[in-house]
């Protein structure tokens, strides 16, 4: 694995060894162990044109528990905001020895311009890139589900996603859809018409616009944060409407099976597409999702690095 | 004034002759003709010049991305004879002195004619008419008008540039894009943008434009250009309305004929253009529509960029690729080639009717004794491999670097004098 840009780069054999590698490393670092050698020497830049505290503390806490060194360089404080260049920016990366770029930016494709376009001959790491992928959050996720329905192991065959809300403006969505289907799961997105992106009935999945409709035979739910101001711009007409046709309210969760869990990717609106209740409820996977991120995000680190290089 | 024989030379689609070149006009067309200088045309086909109807010269204001002279020079070397610069430079060409401005560099320059583009909207604000007629009754003659990069998307204002513009036989050319439903757009809306998380350009923002134009044009009796079209249903509509008698021509760009949007999935922003690249349907929808004259001509929408606006994140790039050195490469490829169009339906769309559309009277002439002498001499059988730092232009932005382009520029002629001379720029 030289990149990972999109979670469609993943093969089935790769998709496993990341999770696979992400519970032995979370093993490993359980029992007692505050750091694992592998990456010691070896340089992690977290590169956030975007504000992310979870996503860049989670990023940094895996690097430092593999014992790299890490720079954090974000958009604010740095000469990005004097209008240095992308590739700029790559080339003093490069010219400082960085072995792996975690880059966040709010334009899509980012990432793969910064590693194709030949500014720098480090790994690149997509975390999050405009409204197109967040493929290691599509890899916690499906580790979640896999720790909770699976027991751990192997892959997510016949497990039912379904993934309400904001689909169009969402890289979460576009990751674990990609992710889901190569594990084997089945995904459901459900959304209003307007925030399902064009094109959607061509992609690898069901969609709905029926929320209620959606509920029974979910094995897990993951809500997408929507953003207040997109009723601004006709979306839907206000944030209450919304919230009681695409909302995961107590009554909702109350028709799910059992074992269903409920996911969400964080931040949250509480009271908009997710009631506290639910937020706290027994079902809520959310804040093990946060504790899962750092290992799968030290299992990419460690595979991109090439962790069998390390003395 | 030198003359030049060009030998064996192919006119359109006829049969091997020569051509002479005398004192700026086609002197002679036989066989076993002399003169000065002999130019080897065997194997190779004659059009007559090039003309462009929608050209980016960047000066006044971005000379870092090209000039006057610079785009004259790349016009040369891609076989035209005549250029139309876009206003939306800085100043914009929005009054009579920055038209006779860039009218005048043009002169200067010497390789082509540059006619200049007036504004329709002053500052391409589209609020208020610009100065149509004192840029019409200016040295530079202004026929066409237009606010590309921007659409007129105030019906009212829209009716009354298509009204005003008659009085002088002027025409406005719409850059057809509905603003509120493209904000923010960087690509196609289809499934790629879907996929690839880039906001969409969708279809309906051209044609919903192009469909309001043509009934106002309608309405009031006058004639509309549209710039640029794209879509298959842009496509259905001029037809439609040509079908209406309504007094309608429209363009196509070369890279509309080539790219699909399948392209953009590099996130290269070289492919970054506006309006977009589109689906593989619309690329044989417009490719159709020039074959059978829906289309009236190729333009060439030559958008030169310095390299810092092109090398960068997608959504940071300016929108536009250059066109003027390889669009008669392209046209071939697509057109010729397929089968879909033969040499004198090249120059039709080409030449003779972009000249009309631009009321340019002394291009786009048959080539015939006693026409002005403004010739493309085409090599079908050579090939080439772009390179973007071989250009001519002052910019790189070329979406065709590093593929094979069928064909090659020989010679061009512009008023009698060799501007290009055995593929190599003559000034």
């Amino acid at each position: 694995m030289k990149h990972l840009l999109s979670a469609a780069d993943l093969s089935y054999e790769e998709a496993i060894l990341v999770l696979d590698t992400a519970k032995q490393l979370a093993a490993a670092t359980e029992h007692g162990v505050g750091k694992l050698p592998p990456l010691r020497g070896r340089t992690v830049v977290n590169l956030f044109y975007e504000d992310s505290t979870r996503t860049r503390i989670s990023f940094e806490a895996a690097a430092k528990r593999l014992s790299a060194d890490v720079i954090n360089f974000s958009a604010k404080g740095s000469s990005v905001s004097k209008g240095e260049s992308l590739k700029d920016t790559a080339l003093t990366l490069e010219a400082m020895g960085a072995d792996a770029v975690v880059i966040r930016h709010n334009s899509s494709g980012a990432p793969h311009r910064l590693a194709n376009a030949g500014w720098i001959s480090g790994g690149v790491v997509n975390a999050g890139d405009g409204t197109h992928e967040h493929p290691t959050q599509a890899l916690l996720d499906a580790y979640t589900l896999r720790n909770h329905l699976r027991n751990g192991e192997g892959d997510l065959k016949g497990v039912n996603v379904t993934i309400v809300g904001d689909v169009l403006h969402s890289r979460v969505a576009r990751s674990n859809v990609l992710l889901l289907n190569t594990l084997g799961a089945k995904v459901r997105l459900v959304a209003p018409p307007t925030l399902l992106p064009y094109g959607v009935e061509d992609w690898d999945c069901e969609v709905s616009y029926d929320f209620d409709a959606s509920l029974e035979g979910s094995d897990a739910v993951m809500m997408l944060r929507v953003q207040r101001e997109r009723m601004n711009a006709a979306y839907f007409p206000n944030a209450h409407e919304y919230s009681s046709r695409y909302g995961l309210s107590v009554t909702r969760m109350n028709r799910l099976s059992e074992s269903a869990v409920v996911m969400h990717p964080g931040p949250m609106n509480r009271g908009m597409e997710i009631s506290a209740d639910v937020a706290d409820s027994q079902r809520s996977v959310i804040v093990e999702q946060v504790a899962n991120g750092v290992s799968v995000r030290m299992a990419v680190l460690y595979l991109i690095l090439g962790g069998s290089e390390s003395k | 004034m030198t003359s030049y024989v060009i030998k064996d030379v192919t006119i359109l689609d006829g049969k091997p002759t020569d051509i002479v070149v005398k004192d700026g006009v086609i002197a002679q067309i036989g066989s076993g003709l002399t003169a000065d200088q002999t130019v080897d045309g065997s194997g190779c086909i004659a059009l007559p010049g090039l003309v462009d109807l929608h050209t980016h010269l960047r000066e006044p204001g971005r000379e870092d991305a090209e000039t006057v002279l610079s785009g004259s020079r790349a016009a040369a070397m891609g076989g035209f004879t005549a250029v139309h610069a876009m206003a939306n430079t800085n100043p914009v060409a929005d009054t009579a002195g920055v038209v006779e401005q860039v009218w005048r560099l043009g002169q200067e320059a010497g390789l082509v004619d540059v006619r200049p583009v007036g504004a329709v909207t002053m500052g391409l604000e589209g609020t208020a008419l610009a100065e149509l007629g004192a840029m019409a009754d200016s040295a530079a003659a202004v026929r066409v008008f237009s606010d590309d990069g921007k659409c007129v998307h105030d019906a009212a204002l829209m009716r009354r540039a298509l009204e005003y513009v008659k009085a002088f036989d002027g025409v406005v050319a719409q850059h057809a894009q509905e603003p509120r439903l493209t904000e923010g757009a960087q690509m196609n809306e289809g499934v790629i943008s879907g996929k690839l998380g880039l906001a969409g350009w969708p279809a309906v923002a051209e044609e919903a434009i192009i469909a309001r134009d043509v009934l106002l044009a309608h309405h009031v009796g006058s004639r509309l250009h549209v710039c640029h079209l794209s879509t298959a249903g842009s496509v259905e509509i001029i037809r439609w309305a040509k079908s209406r008698g309504i007094n309608v021509t429209a363009e196509v760009t070369p890279h509309h004929l080539y790219f699909t949007d399948e392209v953009v999935e590099s996130y290269d922003p070289i492919y970054k253009v506006n309006p977009p690249l589109r689906t593989k349907a619309d690329v044989e929808a417009v490719r159709a529509g020039l074959a059978d004259g829906t289309i009236n001509i190729v333009a060439t929408d030559h958008a030169p960029h310095p390299s810092e606006d092109k090398e960068c994140e997608w959504t940071a790039a300016a929108f536009g690729m250059t066109g003027l050195e390889s669009a008669l490469s392209v046209v071939y490829e697509t057109m010729v080639q397929t089968g879909l169009m033969n040499w004198a339906a090249v120059a039709d769309r080409m030449s003779v009717s972009p000249a009309q559309i631009g009321r340019v009277s002394t291009q786009g002439q048959p080539i015939e004794v006693g026409s002005p002498a403004n010739l493309v001499i085409f090599d079908p059988r050579a090939s080439q491999e772009v390179d973007a730092r071989k250009t001519v232009s002052a910019s790189r932005n070329t979406p065709y670097a590093g593929r094979t382009l069928p064909g090659k520029v020989v010679a061009t002629f512009y008023r009698g004098k060799p501007t290009v001379l055995n593929g190599e720029l003559n000034a």
